[in-house]
C-alpha cells in the first residue's frame, strides 16, 4: 500500500459502521510499550533509536497480523504526506516533527497502525467504526500478545509496563471513543454533561478547537488513569459513561425534533444551502456545517444524502486531503476555493 | 495608574499572583499583559504540571531529590522534572521514593493491575491473577454478590495452595 492507496478508501473511524454510528463516530485503543533494557526514544542515543526502529519494524511485521502492512519511515515522507496521516488518525500530531529516527506502520484496512520511537518505543492503535471499544481492547491486545512473543517488554509486577511519561504507565492503555452531540450543544446542556464525564475520571476535549466550543461537536472521551484497574476495567468503564452520553444525546434529539422542529430545520438547511453554493470556504466552517449536515441525516430532515459521503467529506476537505487530490502544495487561500469546489461536487 | 512592567500606558490588567504563599498584585497594560500571557503559553506544558506535582508529599529534602541519579541511564530526578519524562524502565526503581506519591496522584493508585506479558514468565503470572482476583474478591463482597465472592475465594484458594506446594519442593 502506498499513501495514495490510503486515499482511494474510506477511513476506518468515518466510515459511519457499527453500533450506535449516528452518535458514535469511532472508537480507538492504544497500547504504549517500550523494549526492555533500552532508553526510551527521548533518551536513547542516535545508534539506539536506529536499532529500536530496526527491531520494533522486523518484529512487528512478523506477526501474523501485520504481514501485509506497509512501513514508512517518516522521514521519506513529504510534509504533506505527514499531515495526511495525521488527519486520517493514523498518527498524533507529535509524530510529525522531529522525524529522523520514526516510523509508522499501518495495515492496509487502517485499522491498525503502530508509531515507533513517538514517546515510547511503540505506541500501537486500533482503531473501529462506531462504538466498539470492547472489540478494539480484544484485538489490540491479541496484537500486542503477538508483537511480545518476539520483543522482550519493559515490564515489572509492580509498575506494570513502564512508559516514558508515568501518565501511561500501569497497563498503557488509553481507551477513547469520538462523538458527536450537536443535539445537547444546541440546547446548551452540552456543559452539564462535559462536567459530569469529567468528573467521573474520564478525560474530554473538541476534537478540532476546545471544551463546549469544540468545532463541529465532536468530542473525544477517554480514560485519564492507566494504573490500578484491569484493562477490562477499564473499557467497561468509559463504554458505560458514554452509553449514558448516547443515551441523553438521543433524548434531547427527540425532544428537538418534537418541540422545536422548525429551528432545527432551518439549522440544517441553511447549513445545506450554504455548502452547496459557497465558493470560498474555510476548514472550521465546513466542520461546523458538515456537523448540521450530519444531525441532518440522521434525523431523516436531509433524505437525498448519504452518511458514509457526508462523514467522508469531513475528512476530504482537510488541508493534506485537499492537497493530495489535487497532487500539489496549495496555499491557504487556494485550498479554500479547492474545497469549496468539492464540496459542491460532491453535493450535487 | 500606569502599567508596572513598561511604566508607559495605563494598566488596565490586574494580576494576582501567589509564589511560595505571598500574594503579588501585578498592574499591567494590554500590550504587557499580552507578551506575559504569550510567555506562560509557550512555557507552560505537561511537564510544568508533573513537576507541580512532583515534590508535593513526598517528604524527602529537594535537595536530595534532584540529585538522586538513574545508575542505569544516568537520567536525574532534575531532568524528569525538566522534561516531564523518564530516561529508561530502571528509572522507576531509581526514583522510587518520588514517583510513588506521584503516580498516586494522577491514577489514584501505584500498583499495576492488568495484563501480564507471556515473556514475565509463570510466576509472576500468578501473583498478578492473585492480586486481581483479591481486588475482585472485595469488590463483590462490597456489592453483596455473594455467589460470585465465593467463586472468587475459591480460586484464590487454588493459586495459593499451587505456590505453597512450588516452594515446598523448591
Amino acid at each position: 500500500m502506498t499513501i495514495d492507496d490510503f486515499l482511494k478508501q474510506d477511513s476506518e473511524w468515518l466510515k459511519g459502521t457499527g453500533p450506535n454510528s449516528d452518535i458514535v463516530m469511532s472508537s480507538r485503543t492504544r497500547l504504549a510499550r517500550n523494549i526492555d533494557k533500552v532508553p526510551f526514544s527521548n533518551w536513547a542515543n542516535k545508534r539506539q533509536l536506529e536499532d529500536i526502529l530496526a527491531q520494533v519494524s522486523q518484529a512487528v511485521m512478523a506477526t501474523n497480523f501485520l504481514k501485509d502492512a506497509t512501513f514508512f519511515r517518516i522521514k521519506d515522507l513529504s510534509e504533506v504526506d505527514r499531515l495526511f496521516l495525521v488527519e486520517r488518525h493514523l498518527m498524533s500530531p507529535e509524530h510529525a516533527k522531529d522525524v529522523e529516527f520514526k516510523g509508522l506502520i499501518v495495515d492496509p484496512k487502517e485499522i491498525v497502525s503502530i508509531m515507533i520511537n513517538e514517546e515510547d518505543h511503540l505506541r500501537i492503535q486500533v482503531l473501529q467504526s462506531g462504538m466498539n471499544l470492547r472489540e478494539c481492547w480484544r484485538i489490540i491486545d491479541e496484537i500486542d500478545t503477538e508483537i511480545s512473543k518476539r520483543l522482550p517488554y519493559a515490564y515489572s509486577p509492580k509498575w506494570g509496563y513502564m512508559t516514558a511519561c508515568p501518565t501511561n504507565a500501569g497497563t498503557g492503555l488509553r481507551g477513547s471513543i469520538m462523538i458527536h452531540m450537536p443535539a445537547l450543544v444546541f440546547t446548551g446542556q452540552i456543559g452539564k454533561v462535559l462536567q459530569a464525564i469529567a468528573k467521573l475520571g474520564l478525560n474530554i476535549r473538541g476534537l478540532y478547537g476546545e471544551g463546549t466550543e469544540a468545532t463541529g461537536n465532536i468530542f473525544q472521551v477517554s480514560n485519564q488513569a492507566s494504573m490500578g484497574m484491569t484493562e477490562d476495567d477499564m473499557i467497561d468503564n468509559i463504554e458505560r459513561i458514554i452509553s449514558q452520553a448516547v443515551l441523553r444525546e438521543e433524548m434531547t434529539r427527540k425532544n428537538v425534533l418534537s418541540k422545536n422542529k422548525e429551528a432545527l430545520v432551518d439549522r440544517v438547511s441553511r447549513a445545506y444551502g450554504t455548502l452547496k453554493s459557497a465558493h470560498i470556504i474555510s476548514s472550521a466552517e465546513t466542520i461546523t456545517l458538515l456537523s448540521a449536515i450530519r444531525l441532518g441525516v440522521d434525523l431523516g430532515i436531509v433524505k437525498n444524502l448519504d452518511k458514509t459521503m457526508v462523514n467522508e467529506l469531513f475528512i476530504l476537505t482537510q488541508p493534506a486531503h485537499l492537497q493530495k487530490l489535487e497532487g500539489k502544495v496549495l496555499t491557504s487561500n487556494e485550498r479554500d476555493v479547492k474545497r469549496a469546489d468539492l464540496i459542491r461536487e460532491k453535493l450535487k | 495608574m500606569l502599567c508596572d512592567i513598561c511604566g508607559k500606558n495605563e494598566a488596565t490588567v490586574h494580576l494576582t499572583e501567589i509564589i511560595n504563599d505571598k500574594v503579588t498584585k501585578l498592574h499591567i497594560c494590554e500590550s504587557c499583559a499580552k507578551e506575559k500571557g504569550a510567555e506562560m503559553e509557550e512555557h507552560f506544558g505537561l511537564s510544568d504540571l508533573l513537576a507541580g506535582l512532583t515534590d508535593l508529599g513526598t517528604g524527602v529534602e529537594p535537595e536530595l531529590v534532584t540529585t538522586a541519579k538513574c545508575p542505569s541511564c544516568g537520567f536525574t530526578y532534575d531532568d524528569f522534572k525538566k522534561m516531564g519524562r523518564l530516561g529508561c524502565s530502571e528509572c522507576y526503581e531509581a526514583f522510587r521514593k518520588y514517583l510513588e506519591p506521584l503516580l498516586k496522584r494522577i491514577h489514584g493508585a501505584n500498583r499495576h493491575v492488568g495484563k501480564v506479558p507471556i515473556s514475565a514468565g509463570k510466576t509472576i503470572k500468578d501473583t498478578q491473577t492473585l492480586q486481581t482476583l483479591k481486588m475482585q474478591l472485595e469488590k463483590a463482597i462490597q456489592s453483596e454478590e455473594f455467589e460470585e465472592a465465593a467463586r472468587l475465594r475459591d480460586k484464590i484458594r487454588e493459586l495459593e495452595g499451587k505456590g505453597k506446594s512450588g516452594k515446598a519442593k523448591g
